[in-house]
């Protein structure tokens, strides 16, 4: 495409010399990582109105039509406002190399370069397996040794199954908006490998008015499928919860479930387990939290799914040879986490009393994804490491950074037995500001709780009962326990106690917009207020602690893992499994 | 306490059925039977609820429910949520995501005035059933109760 300003037109090229400074925008932003033949939508936004004759792409100082084989609509006034936008969705370059795009509106020009990459034609992995421990942090990882292994003469007396792989690597986390991410975001950086903001899938964050319109790029799964791979999401979340929902969805706005179910649904990848499933359920169902009558379980049933809702249909299921599609729904919210669902029986156990916990979904969903022959995408996500260090839930979070390690066992066991073919790689998304500091020790002389706090030699150590096999003390509420602090949180009653009745509660809002500390813990024997370090009104109002802007972690083993090391970016991520999987659309799954 | 009247002989059945409630309750009680939240349902499974037979029994009546006001999802409206557990909301969704499924909508006679949200009140109102979305807030809801009015319980 060329437009250029012709005579004819003199006079609006003018009139766009009056145009605001502003310089226009272009997705994907400079810095763009692409995978080449890769899709993406390539979008323009003026900071006016431009009539088609002035506005000019260029790539590589050629017209973008030519370079791109279809030329970019322009959009005079997108979503009725006085600005205009050029667009080309689903746009591709399938050589590798530098890519310099110029776009202009006659008077101001703005210049961003993209890095196209290629891949290799012959994969080095046959699967990957990408585990996410939602806000999985230091100190939840340094918990989990601790209680799942012990110490003997100043050593753990064993690893964990993610610190025996043989590369490791700190990502940074920061997205295109903030230096401090969210969940979708950052899972967003993984299986697309471009940069975005706060609350974003799949999508870069445009001035566009709906939340489905902004510019869309390709994820993992959608390039998997293109393959013929086999795909699978599996977690303890609402299926639908942002980083599930990053491997197949396009919203600037993660909480768009409905829509998100559809993206699951419409990308057909083959195994999806977790909870969340009032938005599958059209709205004449009780307890549907759809505005449609979409019946999306039956959908997928007519898809090829085979549908289960408890541990025991999942198991059966996935021994079923003939099962290569499986749904799995296994409560209205999210799954229960490690320690109510195995020990305390708190949360929603009573009414899901047969929920598999993210252990049981991966061995599931490996089975039924490893008969597609050319390999698998596994997506494993242990969720509520997050959900609980939001809450100041110590014990929960740690409980459940130990299942997302047995998951790691499981699978380095499967890795092994099954041709060492698989790419490993265990990271977080974000972190949490959250430190071990010592112990609680409840028989330390005095009252205050604060004065049984054991701080460096006094901390000693805890006295957790020796862990099961699965390396879970049976009893958390044991009287020296490890003490893991939050950094951030709102008004809240701090107990230095599990929270043995459920999942803490921290703040709640007041009948004036105030978030204030729950009152259901000002009497727990010790109890002591807190005031909060986090905004308490307004839009911003915090009711639980917030998430970190500190590096993650990524740990790796298997073919292609050898470039994990130094310091990455979170996006350099997605490029070392698509280098791994070859990823890079070739032949047939190129058009 | 309100009475809809659909039909001579269910008014009768609901007038004999008040009149022998108030011969058990003592001088002075509410009349209106006291619903609760674990009894809304007779199965909250995954793949939905089932309303309790007599939760569909007393569709149009007027009813008593307590539990906990969840903060309004738009100020100045004469609706809000009741909920089973006080409810923390997620500070990133403006949407239903985060919801428990066994909500119960409110619809004040006037523009409501937030409680303290962590303290129990009992709501009165007439028991509407089935699915209903919300014109302004685009809530959706399974049951509700109309032209409510409600006040702090210990």
């Amino acid at each position: 495409m060329r437009f250029t300003c012709l005579p004819i037109v003199a006079a609006v090229c003018a009139a766009t010399l009056a145009l605001p400074a502003s310089a226009q925008t272009i997705f994907p932003l400079g810095h763009a990582e692409i995978l080449a033949g890769s899709r993406f939508d390539l979008k323009v936004e003026f900071p006016a109105v431009v009539d088609a004759g002035a506005a000019r792409l260029t790539i590589n100082g050629k017209d973008a039509a030519s370079v791109l084989g279809r030329k970019p609509e322009l959009i005079e006034r997108e979503d009725g406002k006085d600005v205009s936008s050029l667009i080309l969705r689903g746009a591709s370059l399938s050589k590798p190399g530098q890519y310099t795009v110029t776009a202009s509106d006659g008077s101001h020009s703005k210049t961003v370069v993209w890095n196209v990459y290629g891949t290799k034609t012959k994969p080095a992995a046959k699967n990957v397996i990408l585990f996410i421990g939602d806000g999985f942090s230091i100190a939840q990882r340094t918990a989990a040794r601790m209680l799942s292994k012990g110490y003997e003469d100043g050593k753990l007396k064993g690893k964990l199954a993610m610190d025996e792989m043989p590369y490791m690597a700190l990502l940074t986390t920061q997205g295109t908006d903030s230096i401090v991410t969210d969940s979708a975001n950052a899972a967003h950086a993984y299986t697309t490998g471009h940069k975005s903001c706060v609350n974003a899938l799949g999508v870069y964050c445009s001035r566009a008015a709906n939340s489905l319109d902004h510019p869309k790029v390709e994820t993992i799964a959608e390039l998997a499928k293109r393959q013929g791979l086999a795909v699978g999401a599996v977690t303890n979340s609402e299926i639908e919860d942002a980083t599930p929902a990053s491997m197949v969805s396009h919203t600037r706005r993660r909480s768009d479930y409905n829509d998100i179910v559809k993206m699951f649904y419409d990308s057909k990848i083959d195994v999806m387990m977790g909870g969340g499933s009032p938005n599958f359920l059209p709205k004449s169902t009780p307890g549907s939290k759809r505005t449609d009558d979409v019946d999306y379980i039956e959908q997928f049933k007519s898809a090829g799914y085979n549908f289960v809702t408890t541990k025991t249909e999942m198991n059966a299921a996935a021994s079923d040879a003939k099962t290569t599609r499986l749904l799995g729904l296994y409560n209205t919210g999210n799954v229960d986490g490690a320690l109510d669902l195995k020990f305390l029986k708190k949360g929603t156990v009573s009414k899901f009393p047969d929920q598999p916990d993210v252990v049981e979904e991966m061995k599931a969903a490996i089975k039924v994804l490893s008969r597609n022959k050319k390999g698998f995408v596994l997506m494993v996500e242990s969720a509520r490491i997050d959900k609980y260090a939001h809450s100041l839930d110590p014990e929960r979070s740690i409980y459940d950074a130990i299942m997302l390690d047995d998951a790691v066992k499981a699978a380095k066991d499967w890795a092994k037995a099954n041709g060492n073919n698989t790419m490993i790689l265990v990271t977080a998304d974000h972190t949490h500001p959250v430190s071990i500091i010592g112990t609680v020790n409840d028989d330390a002389p005095g009252e205050d709780m604060r004065n049984k706090v054991g701080t460096y030699e006094d901390a000693g150590f805890p006295n957790y009962p020796a862990p099961d096999a699965d390396g879970y003390p049976d009893k958390v509420d044991v009287s020296r326990r490890v003490r893991m602090v939050f950094g951030t949180y709102p008004d809240y009653y701090e107990t230095f106690r599990p929270y043995m009745d459920g999942e803490n509660v921290p703040a709640i809002k007041n009948a004036d917009g105030v978030m204030v500390a729950n009152e259901k813990y000002k009497d727990v024997p010790g109890a002591v207020f807190r005031v909060g370090n986090l905004p308490n009104k307004g839009a911003r109002a915090a009711n639980q602690g917030v998430h970190s802007g500190d590096d993650v972690i990524l740990t790796a083993m298997g073919p292609g893992a050898d470039k994990v090391h130094g310091q990455l970016e979170n996006s350099d991520l997605f490029r070392i499994m698509a280098e791994a999987l070859a990823l890079s659309p070739q032949g047939k799954a190129a058009k | 306490m309100k009475l809809s009247s659909r039909s001579a002989s269910g008014a009768l059945r609901r007038w004999s059925f008040f009149l022998l409630l108030g011969c058990l309750l003592p001088f002075g009680a509410q009349a209106a039977e006291l619903l609760t939240f674990d009894g809304l349902y007779k199965s909250n499974t995954v793949l939905g609820l089932k309303f309790a037979d007599r939760t569909l029994a007393l569709k149009g009546q007027t009813v008593r429910l307590r539990g906990y006001m969840a903060p309004p999802l738009k100020p100045e409206s004469n609706f809000f949520v009741l909920t089973h557990e006080p409810v923390a909301i997620c500070p990133f969704c403006s949407s239903d995501a985060e919801w428990p499924v066994d909500i119960v909508v409110v619809y004040a006679d006037k523009a409501v005035i937030p409680t303290n949200f962590s303290v129990r009140i009992e709501v009165e109102g007439t028991l509407e059933v089935g699915s209903f979305i919300d014109p302004t807030t685009g809530f959706v809801s399974q049951l509700r109760l109309r032209d409510s009015v409600f006040h702090k319980i210990n």
